[in-house]
Order: structure tokens, then sequence, then C-alpha cells
């Protein structure tokens, strides 16, 4: 049996597996556990280096809080709009943005079965 | 006690889009120096709140980071507009936001509970219509 945050899946794996879609790469970064939230400030004391960060938000700044928390990607649901400039900000940054037209609870259910 | 500057940038306010940079720059350096991790990550958290409050609320300022053999000081001073009720703008929940600042992620009222959280010593000299300073300690 997997548990949450037990496994050694990598970005691009999931990425595969879940059907997701590529906004930004590298896709080599391992995945330990996951952070569900959208307060940037909750986010930058909570969010673990490695964890996947599920969020509405695709604005430039969550560039900067996922390059400072160092999570492995930036998984944006419900298909939500990501501007321009975060995906620039992203390639140059190295952060990972994939999204999803999976609400969080759906996303989170499907992690869940993967052992994520 | 001995201390060097780590870094100093002005910040507009305003500037969503340079949100994070200072925080982000810090990090590379502290890393460089070889400061271990947890503190950096206290350090980095700090830095960002400052940063962004100064972007959020204030009519610009800057950031200067100072490090001595002991310990790590974050130090942001704006030109105002000031905050008339420290003790209240502590409170968490509270915040003075607009709805676009919120809609961002922002503005929820955590980020100075995260500064006093995550700082070993934080002073705050502020008022209605005064410049605000404010300086975190960081322990090494």
């Amino acid at each position: 049996m997997t548990r949450l945050g037990e496994s050694s899946m990598k970005v691009r794996e999931l990425a595969d597996k879940l059907e997701l879609e590529v906004i930004s790469g590298p896709f080599e970064k391992e995945i330990n556990g996951v952070y569900i939230g959208d307060l940037l400030s909750n986010v930058m004391a909570k969010a673990a280096a490695g964890n996947l960060w599920i969020t509405v938000h695709g604005h430039v700044n969550v560039v900067a809080v996922a390059s400072l928390t160092q999570v492995a990607a930036v998984i944006v649901v419900e298909d939500f709009p990501i501007e321009s400039a975060a995906v620039q900000k992203a390639q140059t940054n190295q952060v990972t943005i994939l999204r999803t037209p999976l609400t969080a609870v759906d996303l989170l259910r499907k992690l869940i079965e993967l052992g994520v | 006690m001995q201390e060097q500057t780590l870094l100093q940038s002005k910040i507009e306010q305003g500037d969503f889009t340079r949100g994070g940079e200072v925080s982000s720059s810090l990090k590379d350096v502290l890393r460089k120096l070889g400061i271990k991790s947890e503190t950096s990550r206290r350090v980095t958290i700090v830095t960002y709140e400052l940063e962004m409050n100064i972007i959020i609320h204030s009519l610009g300022g800057e950031i200067e980071v100072l490090i001595s053999s002991e310990q790590i000081k974050v130090v942001a001073t704006d030109r105002g507009p000031g905050i008339p009720d420290v003790e209240k703008a502590f409170q968490p929940g509270f915040s003075t936001a607009d709805d676009f600042v919120r809609g961002m992620g922002f503005g929820a009222g955590m980020g100075l509970n995260n500064i006093k959280h995550y700082s070993d010593q934080l002073t705050v000299e502020t008022g209605q219509g005064k410049k605000s300073k404010f300086t975190a300690i960081i322990c090494l």
C-alpha cells in the first residue's frame, strides 16, 4: 500500500498519467507531497520543497512563491488563465507549471490514487 | 559586532511583476554563503513578506539585508503612509488590502504574523502619516 507523500514519482510521469497540460518545465523533479492553497503567505509558510502546489492562481507572483518554496511543480486547476508574463518568468526561473480542468478536490483524489 | 550588507534593493509601490525578486536574489546569496536551509527559509519568508508589504501597502521603499557572525538583519523602510494602529495590523486576518490585491492571494492579514513568527526579534517604527521601518532579526 502506498501512502500520501511516500511516492518518488517525477513530475513528468505525473503529467503523463493525469494528462496535465504542460505550461513550463523542467519535469525531472521528484514529488514528495502536496500543498493546496491560494493565500500566498500561507503557501510561503507551509509548502515544502518538492511538494506539488495546487492553486487557482496563474499570475506572475505564483512563480516567485514557487521558486522560493522550491515546490516540484505548480498545478493550476479548473483551467484558470495563466498570464503570459507568468509563463515567461517560469521559463526563466525553471519553475514548472502544469494545468488541468479538474477541481482541486478531484485532482487530489487522483493524486491519492497514484500514491503521491 | 561587525555587519556586512548582503543586499540592498529599492522597491516600487504596486510593482507586483517584480514581487519576490529581492527574496529570490537573497536566497541565492544565502545558499552561496552556506547558510543552513532552515535559517535561509526563515529569512526568505520574512523578506518576501516585507517586500510584498512595501509593494502592496506603501508608497515605495527599500530593503537592506545585513549579516554578522551572529545574525541576519532584514530592514524594510518605506516612504509612508504609515500604520495608524500597529497592534490591530498584527491581528491575524486584519487587512486593509483592496479586492484586486486579495484576488491575487495577498492581503489576507497573515503577512505581518508570518514576519513575527519567523523572526527572533522584530521592531516596528511607524505611525499615521509617517514612514515605516521594520527591523527583523533572525539568529544564525
